[in-house]
């Protein structure tokens, strides 16, 4: 049924008062269906300037090599695979709400669910221009692929953990790509119902016929929950495969066995710190406080905590290990990273990631807006030097002292990585105002039982455990969009 | 004889409309179909919808891609050209395991959703058969088949007594042609 009663002690996941189901359209179409204001212009601007630069320092390097990169015979890999990492990992946090919180029924995932998807597309697609660029003759971009060709046919080896990687990234993208416009069918159908002209004709087209009958409404929840099923294992495996990029090399500082599992949690720790630097912005920008709540982000910061935790946990385990293993190149990859010449990235890696996160175990930085945007932005510059640190650092000792260097980027290289980070942020503001950013029918599915306005009724209605009730109005007083004075009345 | 093709009752509420669909069930009146903004959960048992089968074409297609880059890779490194990597053994089964499962979930996503797509007559441009323009927005849409279904005013007193805020006696099946 569409309106069980939830239990009192949670905490309301659509706040405000008199929100109907359409209000709820109109709210969340706001933005697509009226004229951007000047914060999304001036955004804008800023993020298509930087993919004006990005498209130029990749033409460079397409046009000139990737000499024009500051790599040297040591350090043979170093901003583009850390940017590829980076961008893929921050990627796997809209699968993990699309996916796994689906999977365990947690609602609270309807109203991030679509901005944070999309955010995985873009995160994958700036990943994958990495892996073009890099590969210097971008035009031989198709030999990953299995296919038959004229030397003999010379087969792609599926030993090599960078073919599961050509593999893993594509299917990753594609499955994710499916999954999100699958999800956006019913939204686009809402646009195009409201909508005149030739606003309608597009929006018909991309709604592919949408009519929302009891049949379609079931294949697609169907649908979604396999593809929700198979979504899992498949985030999952994506960063065990990058993680064995390096963990099945004979690298001192990359051939760790405990490398999949801790890719797999710095990736969802890295991609909920960007879901939240998108959110907290968004939600603000585009007046949605009332879907975005103050639960959500306080439950993503605990997600942040707990991963970042995990992430910690697997630092020690790695320092452990060297000590441990009793192989001094092993302990001496693991000590420059304090006491060789990158001593400040190693800080910067294990001060943001590691200590900074642990603010989070207080409650106010977790309800904070100013402060959990600024910890999500060190989180995303900390998991940057963790990429880097591994990386560059345990490549810049050669076991040939005589090859020892230093790493220095080139105006490319810094290009390369700010341009991406303006061609992620383009995409995702058009995304906005095109698309819903919010999965307009799943709020509205948890709209009679897991608003505000349907706790109010519940207590008006009477009959409840006041310590449940002093509970619930207890959690409210976090709330940014919740007028606190209302339940002051309503004394039971 | 009336021209209406289509009597729809349209509910704000999903519940009132599930109380619609019992209250006309109880009278006989066959429901053509329901169109609704969000999924409702167990309107399909109400209207004796069966299960889908998706999950089958899913499996189906998941045995296909995880058989088909299997038999793949065996053949491109184990018959057609092996090649000696270190002396280790060109039929190297566990190396060919994540690739086997990414075309497992990758075949498992695109057939599956290919089969929804073509079950449910869902592809880029056609037009969209739209009963009632709110029903994607914020109303819970009863349709009954006019044809054969009379007295026409029984049935608008039912859908009215079940809590419908508006009856609407369609002359077309769609509004949505132009």
């Amino acid at each position: 049924m569409a309106s069980h009663s939830e239990s009192i002690i949670r905490e309301p996941l659509v706040t405000g008062k008199d929100i109907t189901y359409a209000k709820i359209t109109n709210d969340i179409l706001r933005p697509v269906e009226k004229m951007p204001g000047r914060a999304w212009w001036i955004g804008f601007t800023v993020a298509s300037l930087g993919a004006c630069l990005w498209v130029f320092a990749v033409s460079w390097t397409f046009w000139y090599g990737i000499g024009e990169w500051g790599l040297n015979k040591t350090i043979g890999w170093a901003w583009d695979i850390t940017g590829f990492v980076w961008w893929v990992g921050i990627g796997h946090a809209g699968t993990l709400i699309s996916a796994i919180l689906l999977l365990f029924r947690q609602n609270w995932r309807n109203s991030i669910n679509r901005s944070a998807e999309a955010m995985t597309i873009f995160a994958v697609i700036c990943a994958a221009t990495y892996v073009v660029s890099h590969m210097g003759r971008p035009w031989l971009a198709y030999w990953p692929l299995p296919l038959p060709n004229q030397f003999g046919s010379l087969w792609v080896n599926f030993n090599s953990p960078l073919v599961w990687d050509v593999f893993a990234i594509s299917t990753y993208f594609s499955v994710s790509l499916v999954f999100w416009y699958t999800g956006l069918l019913p939204d686009l159908a809402s646009i195009r119902d409201r909508a005149t002209g030739i606003r309608r004709k597009i929006y018909s087209v991309c709604s592919f016929g949408w009519t929302g009958s009891v049949k379609t409404w079931q294949r697609f929840e169907t649908v979604c929950l396999i593809l929700a099923g198979i979504s899992t294992p498949l985030v999952l495996s994506v960063h065990t495969i990058v993680s064995m990029d390096f963990a099945t090399s004979l690298e001192p500082g990359w051939h760790t066995t405990i490398f999949p599992p801790y890719f797999v949690a710095g990736a969802i720790f890295s991609g909920f710190a960007m879901v939240q630097t998108l959110l907290l912005v968004a939600r603000k920008v585009l007046g949605l406080e009332n879907y975005i709540t103050m639960f959500h982000v306080e439950a993503m910061n605990k997600i942040i905590l707990l991963t970042g935790s995990i992430v910690g946990v697997a630092y020690l385990t790695e320092f452990f290990i060297a000590y441990y293993s009793g192989s001094e190149y092993e302990q001496y990859v693991f000590l420059n990273r304090f006491i060789g010449p990158y001593w400040w990235a190693g800080c910067m890696m294990y001060g943001c990631n590691v200590l900074m996160t642990q603010l989070m175990w207080f409650k106010k930085i977790r309800t904070n807006v100013a402060a959990s945007w600024a910890l999500s932005i060190v989180v995303n510059i900390g998991m940057w030097f963790e990429r880097f640190v591994i990386i560059v650092v345990s490549l810049h000792r050669d076991f040939l002292p005589s090859s020892w260097a230093m790493f220095y980027p080139t105006w490319v290289d810094m290009s390369v990585f700010i341009g991406s980070i303006g061609l992620f942020f383009t995409m995702f503001l058009l995304f906005i105002r095109v698309f819903p950013s919010i999965a307009i029918a799943e709020v509205k599915l948890i709209l009679k039982s897991s608003s505000e306005q349907a706790k109010k009724k519940l207590m008006e209605h009477g009959g409840l455990d006041p310590e449940q009730v002093e509970h619930y109005k207890e959690s409210l007083t976090v709330f940014d969009s919740v007028e606190i004075a209302d339940y002051k009345t309503t004394k039971q | 004889m009336s021209s209406t093709k289509y009597i729809l009752g349209l509910f704000d509420d999903p519940d009132e409309m599930m109380h619609g669909i019992d209250i006309l069930q109880k009278n006989s009146v066959p429901i053509y179909d329901v169109f609704t903004p969000m999924p409702i959960h167990g309107i399909e048992r109400k209207l004796g919808i069966k299960d889908s089968r998706l999950g089958y074409a899913a499996f189906m297609f998941g045995c296909l891609g995880g058989t088909t880059i299997f038999a793949m890779a065996s053949y491109m490194l184990a018959i057609d050209w092996p090649i000696n990597i270190g002396g280790k053994p060109a039929f190297s089964v566990p190396d060919f395991i994540p690739i086997t499962f990414e075309w497992t979930v990758l075949f498992t996503a695109f057939g599956m959703v290919a089969t929804f797509f073509y079950a449910t007559h869902l592809f880029p441009g056609r037009t969209p058969r739209v009963m009632d323009l709110r029903a994607t927005d914020d109303r819970f849409v009863i349709a009954i088949d006019a044809k054969g279904n009379t007295p026409h005013e029984d049935i608008t007193n039912l859908l009215k007594q079940a809590g419908a805020v508006e009856v609407k006696h369609n002359d077309r099946k769609y509004v949505s042609y132009e």
